[in-house]
């Protein structure tokens, strides 16, 4: 049995102009120790869609519509608030986009830290202290016992997110979900945030969901790669496999807009044309469709659904571009 | 810490100087002087004449100014009344500050007491009935002023249903570190209507300042953090989000203890209350200088001391902020 289970998650938002559907169906599993990284550009719904798991959307004006994530077998958007909470930050934690704001400020880095062993493993004051310094050490915050008493406008931006870590596998985790912990970060502490928790990962057999929208950290981190678009799922694959032999159009514009160290000469990056499509009123055709390249009529009239196109490897789309490119990708 | 506050301290000396000068000042603007009348007669004009030689009022102004700095400074004298003989102003003040005190230090209180539980409640019903009940309560007391409020509550429970006396002041001497009088039953039925006239609008600002202020606090990523870690809701409540939220409402606190010093003004004149309110207004239409200054030095070191504390306060809260 997979460890998360998400079927058919749906959030929307009611907001003046209208209803925002942001996360639009979707399902995908998460086995133990497994790491999943969820891609897609600005508002797709994949932060959305994470945070819905642990009903961290504010409600209202977040509306979890419709659907099922199970955890271990139990539905946690049927759970008891109470029970939900010996989950969160217990059995699943999270680590968030921007450590400058996701740490309380008037709160020592000490205290935040240890809270959640307080709750969680009703550890005294005392002990969750002396567990804190050698949590931070763990995540390499030098002289640790020295900063427990620090603010975090005292530490560095690259140390706040190594608290953050820090304090997310306190309580050893069994999924961890990290909701682009790097994209607030210059990109050798990128480089070190994410070794760190490859290391801590592979330390603790945990499982991580990794939210980013760069495709160029996924290759040497992630097992399976889910693409999302306009709150859909449009691709799902192993790593490998979605670069070698990616499916969807509009994963192949992303790959085409990341750099590469290995091109053989400097080429211009290919952007994809266009703007992601507005969330209130999407009609239920290909959200897609007006940016792409392969657009044929029948997109316009039916939204795809994933198929499978390969060993584990699934596809929403109605046009079946190959990997050799015949399409003229 | 300490070095800031003794700095802070040092600074305010010319502040109060400058205050006194501008008071004396303005004083002498007003037409008519102290003895100008006696009861219903006008005094002769060798009499007057006499009073002012004794009084020192025939001396140019910046000799009578640097006179009665002098005496403030040397012997901690702000005076004689020239209006209530055998007074000094030293007596009237010690008389009608501790009361004043004890008004202000009530109102503030009740104020406090209300208004921050009742934002807190507004906030986490947001849009819910007891946020509308609130919103409209504290916009209620928001736009009724104490000269209205006052009389209004002492002619419904004192007239009209006779619970609560008219007017006076019930605390009785001694006072404990020189202001805090023993919570009898006199004292607290006399005190009960003037502190809920003068802390209502209060209260009602602070509810309003309280609940807007931990509506945006309680939208912040720490907020989420808290929640994401398995926090109560009162936990992420009390510890993550109303800290944070409290740093508008200490801001406000500075201008609303002044508030205090000229509301207690108006309240110990609608209910007869002998603090230094009633002196000061009195010292005005009488003219009587000395009064009037010495009154306004204590309230202008009660405002330097409470803006002092309202900063430190302010530092406890934020450790972002640090005074060196």
């Amino acid at each position: 049995m997979a460890l998360l289970e998400v079927k058919d998650l749906t959030t929307h938002f009611h907001t003046q102009d209208g209803v925002v559907k942001a996360v639009n169906g979707i399902s995908y599993e998460v086995n133990e120790g497994e790491t999943l990284a969820i891609v897609g550009e600005s508002g797709c719904g994949k932060s959305v869609g994470v945070l819905s798991i642990m009903r961290l959307i504010p409600q209202p004006p977040g509306d979890i519509v419709r659907g099922q994530v199970l955890f271990e077998g139990q539905d946690l958007l049927k759970v008891p608030e109470h029970d939900l909470r010996g989950i969160r930050g217990n059995r699943i934690s999270m680590i968030f986009q921007d450590p400058m704001t996701s740490l309380n400020p008037v709160l020592t880095v000490g205290k935040q830290v240890g809270e959640a062993l307080e709750v969680h493993q009703g550890l005294s004051t005392h002990e969750a202290r002396a567990k804190t310094v050698s949590l931070l050490q763990m995540v390499g915050i030098p002289e640790a016992s020295g900063r427990l008493d620090d603010y975090p406008h005292q530490f560095s931006g690259g140390m706040r997110q190594r608290a953050m870590i820090a304090m997310a596998l306190s309580c050893d985790p069994q999924l961890l979900i990290a909701d682009e912990p790097t994209t607030a970060l210059d990109v050798t502490i990128q480089a070190q945030i994410i070794e760190l928790v490859k290391r801590l990962r592979d330390d603790l057999g945990m499982a991580v969901i990794w939210i980013t929208h760069d495709l160029g950290i996924v290759a040497g981190l992630a097992d399976r790669v889910i693409v999302m678009y306009a709150g859909y799922i449009i691709e799902s694959s192993p790593v490998k496999e979605l670069y070698a032999n990616p499916r969807h159009p509009y994963t192949v514009g992303l790959l085409r807009s990341v750099p590469r160290l290995d091109a053989v000469r400097a080429q211009r990056l290919i952007p994809i044309e266009g703007l992601p499509p507005d969330l209130i009123g999407l009609p239920d055709v290909c959200p897609f469709a007006p940016r792409c390249a392969h657009v044929m009529d029948k997109c316009w009239s039916a939204n795809p659904q994933l198929r499978s196109v390969g060993s584990g490897h699934q596809v929403a789309c109605w046009v079946d571009i190959n990997s050799d490119g015949s399409h003229g990708l | 810490m300490a070095a800031y506050v003794v700095r802070r301290l040092f600074w305010s000396i010319p502040v109060l100087v400058a205050l006194l000068l501008a008071v004396f000042l303005l004083m002498q603007a007003i037409p008519g002087g102290p003895f100008d009348f006696a009861g219903e007669r006008s005094l002769p004009e060798a009499v007057i004449a006499n009073l002012e030689r004794r009084y020192g009022l025939d001396k140019p102004l910046h000799e009578q100014f640097a006179n009665y700095l002098k005496s403030i400074v040397l012997e901690g004298d702000l005076g004689p009344s020239f209006r209530q003989r055998n007074r000094s102003v030293n007596d009237i003040i010690g008389d009608s500050f501790p009361i004043s005190a004890q008004l202000g230090i009530l109102a503030i209180g009740l104020a406090l007491l209300i208004g921050i539980p009742a934002g807190i409640v507004a906030a986490l019903n947001h849009n819910r009935l007891p946020d509308y009940v609130a919103s409209f309560l504290a916009i209620l007391g928001v736009s009724i002023p104490a000269l209205v409020l006052g009389p209004v509550l002492y002619w419904l429970f004192a007239l009209k249903l006779g619970w609560l006396p008219v007017a006076l002041w019930g605390a009785e001497k001694p006072f404990f570190l020189g202001f805090l009088p023993m919570p009898t039953a006199k004292f607290i039925r006399h005190a009960i209507l003037p502190t809920v006239a003068l802390g209502t609008g209060m209260s009602a600002s602070i509810a309003r300042l309280t609940r807007a202020s931990l509506l945006q606090v309680i939208r912040e990523d720490y907020i989420r953090t808290a929640r994401a870690k398995g926090l109560r809701e009162r936990a992420v409540v009390v510890r993550h989000a109303l800290k944070n939220s409290l740093i508008p409402v200490v801001t406000v606190l500075g201008p609303m203890f002044a508030a205090v010093v000229t509301g207690t003004i108006v309240i110990e004149s609608v209910f007869g209350i002998p603090g230094m309110g009633k002196y000061f207004v009195q010292g005005i239409s009488n003219r009587d200088y000395p009064v009037i200054m010495g009154v306004t030095l204590i309230y202008a070191v009660i405002l330097v001391l409470s803006n002092l504390l309202v900063d430190i306060t302010y530092a406890w809260l934020d450790p972002r902020i640090r005074y060196s």
